[in-house]
């Protein structure tokens, strides 16, 4: 082990993929002789040049079709958006194209692509750079949908994601990629399963359901929490679709109190239906309701103080917490 | 670079008039009602996919819009799998959960089937993309309608075919209308070839009533990009004798346009050249005509006979290679068949 930076990871994945499959290419705009808006690709050009490591122009839509098309033929596109804000342009070939193939094919075409790329609000960048799309991608059958929170989760995921012959969408989380972790050297395999969460922190008293960007607030808040005497556990989903039921329900089942706190808007958001699943299956080990942390439904304000209110904080978090403890 | 074969002249007749069969057949088994959601018919367009398939080989690559049937067929799709996929049956070409804007054959490189207009011109690049990656020759024929030409997916994916240098022919099949939207009530240009001109894509104009003019054509143009990877852009002038779909009478049209177009049938013409050539007789057409029928008729029984995909599988074509925990539910028994959607 050692420590190294989310965007490390990444990259690590990218290289350690690219290298261990000739079918594997990457394709987005700045990810070649750029080395990536956001540096994740960084180094990939010069290592295994411009036939696998290609620029595109601003085309997500073009690009995206693209991937979906040469996956149809058997190649493995890894697809990088700049950001998932600008995949909506994009949405028909990542949403109609990419998951429909195969049942519209009848089984005759999958489609093994990996989608990625910073998603989620950043700093001050606006209503229409801080989409967070899980939500939006998680209710395409046929999708599947990662959000690693740590450089070890974010190189696992990612390498998984590549390897799967479905469509795959990993979102990184776009204020986290200086952020450091340990990860397993480079000569151990590393690979993630999808639908897999993992309990951050084990705790007792309730359950802080969390992903991406949530996830180093959760386990600062429950940091706090240890102050007053309440033990929260910390489960970071990992990926939002699949969805690892049995590892929320066994979470709920020791704490029997859940605050879920996400990064998206709340209405038809990623903690509605985690909520719906809690208290549809195990209703009975919950000894107060289920409450959500989101932002708050309106488009992202540019203003610093406005956005700080609109997004989850610590002051959010734990009052919740409060409220789900009765305390 | 040799050029394959040609193909059997009499044999892409019988072709031609196979494709028009079935869909006389589709049309009447729609009004039937053993077909279901939007049934878009080819006939009048038979010399567009038959001619362009005539200039390529096996393996190259098919990828069209929703006015699909006729395209599978060229490739040598079953009459039977096309009209089981039209009756949304297990044995259909896409085990009847494509229908008829979503007919797929693998083993022989129809890859659809596409329905939103214009959206998988980009698939094309995609394909083309990996024949270039992996140095291989073939070609990526690309078919879309005069609809396709103004919508942003197909400008990207024009933009990309031509910088990268990708081996597609785009194949416009202009039958003049969207729907019910004349080109000239949609497009902003005198001509649709002249769009490939802003990409700096080679483009011509091809009479798409003419068999022979369009086989000589992409013969000609796919010749030459097996030598030198490069895209092509053909406008086909081509006219639907049907309305845009089933439902669909066409009044935005006049019967004297219609007739026009009747008259110079591409059926009757390669009937006509091959006769006049000594190649065709009467007693041989109306034997190939008669085949055409039969084959299609059966193809109606076999629909109708063969099994729909049983519900208990609804969800194995959903993802590949994985039981998705949180996603797949129990498998629904066929009991539960109203409430299988909703029991998660």
């Amino acid at each position: 082990m050692r420590e190294i930076t989310y965007r490390q990871a990444l990259n690590e994945a990218l290289a350690e993929e690219l290298e261990r499959d000739p079918n594997v290419f990457l394709m987005g705009e700045e990810v070649a002789e750029y080395n990536g808006a956001y540096k994740v690709s960084q180094g990939l050009l010069d290592r295994f040049g411009p036939k696998r490591i290609i620029d595109t122009p601003i085309s997500e839509n073009g690009f995206a079709g693209l991937g979906v098309g040469a996956a149809m033929v058997g190649l493995r596109p890894i697809i990088e958006f700049m950001t998932f804000s600008f995949s909506l342009v994009a949405f028909d070939q990542v949403v109609n194209n990419a998951p429909n193939m195969f049942t519209m094919s009848g089984g005759q075409f999958n489609i093994p692509i990996t989608f990625r790329g910073p998603n989620g609000p950043a700093h001050q960048l606006g209503a229409t750079h801080s989409h967070a799309t899980e939500p939006l991608y998680a209710n395409a059958p046929g999708l599947k949908v990662c959000t690693p929170a740590t450089p070890r989760d974010a190189k696992g995921l990612l390498k998984t994601a590549v390897r799967d012959d479905n469509p795959v969408l990993v979102l990184e989380a776009e204020l986290l990629y200086s952020s450091k972790g340990m990860v397993e050297s480079p000569d151990e395999e590393l690979l993630i399963p999808l639908g897999e969460a993992e309990v951050k922190r084990e705790g007792s008293d309730v359950s802080i359901i969390c992903y991406a960007q949530t996830v180093p607030l959760a386990l600062a808040v429950a940091a706090q929490l240890e102050d007053e005497d309440i033990s929260a556990e910390i489960v970071d989903l990992r990926s939002i679709k699949p969805l690892d039921e049995k590892a929320i329900f066994d979470s709920v089942a020791k704490t029997h109190r859940v605050v879920i706190v996400e990064q998206d808007r709340p209405f038809c958001g990623v903690g509605a239906e985690v909520c719906y699943r809690i208290q549809k299956n195990i209703f009975d080990e919950l000894d107060a309701p289920i409450m959500r942390v989101s932002q708050e439904d309106v488009p992202m304000p540019y203003n610093e103080r406005l956005e700080k209110a609109v997004l989850p904080n610590a002051g959010k978090l734990i009052a919740t917490v409060k409220r789900v403890c009765y305390a | 670079m040799q050029r394959p074969e040609p193909r059997d002249e009499v044999e892409m007749l019988a072709l031609m008039l196979l494709i028009r069969r079935f869909e006389e057949r589709a049309s009447q088994q729609y009004q039937a009602q053993k077909i279901g959601g939007f049934c878009h018919l080819y006939i009048g367009q038979e010399a567009v996919v038959v001619g362009a398939i005539a200039a390529v080989r096996e393996d190259d690559y098919v990828i069209t819009a929703y006015r699909d049937h006729a395209h599978a067929l060229a490739r040598g799709t079953s009459a039977d799998a096309c009209m089981a996929e039209l009756f949304g049956k297990e044995t259909g070409c896409s085990r009847g959960l494509g229908g008829s804007m979503h007919f797929f054959d693998r083993s022989r490189h129809m890859y659809g089937g596409h329905a939103i207009v214009g959206a998988h011109v980009p698939l094309a690049a995609g394909m083309a993309f990996a024949s270039k990656y992996r140095t291989e020759d073939r070609v990526t024929l690309c078919f879309f309608g005069d609809g396709a030409i103004n919508q942003g997916s197909f400008h990207e994916a024009l933009n990309l075919i031509a910088l990268f240098k990708l081996p597609v022919v785009l194949i416009c099949e202009n039958n003049l209308f969207a729907m019910g939207t004349s080109v000239k009530r949609s497009t902003s240009l005198k001509q649709i070839v002249d769009r490939a001109e802003g990409y700096d894509i080679p483009g011509e104009i091809v009479d798409g009533m003419n068999f022979r003019e369009v086989r000589d054509k992409l013969a000609e143009i796919v010749c030459s990009i097996r030598k030198d990877p490069h895209p092509a852009f053909v406008e086909i002038r081509t006219y639907r004798y049907r309305g845009h779909s089933m439902s669909d009478p066409a009044s935005y049209r006049t019967k004297d346009e219609l007739e026009k177009y009747r008259l110079d049938d591409p059926i009757t013409r390669l009937r006509a050249q091959l006769t006049r050539e000594g190649k065709l007789t009467n007693e041989k057409f109306d034997q190939i005509d008669k085949h055409a029928k039969e084959t299609v008729l059966a193809a109606v029984k076999f629909a109708e006979k063969s099994p729909e995909l049983p519900l208990e599988r609804l969800y194995d074509y959903t993802y590949v290679n994985s039981v998705v925990a949180g996603v797949s539910p129990a498998k629904p028994k066929e009991s539960a068949a109203d409430t299988a959607a909703t029991t998660r």
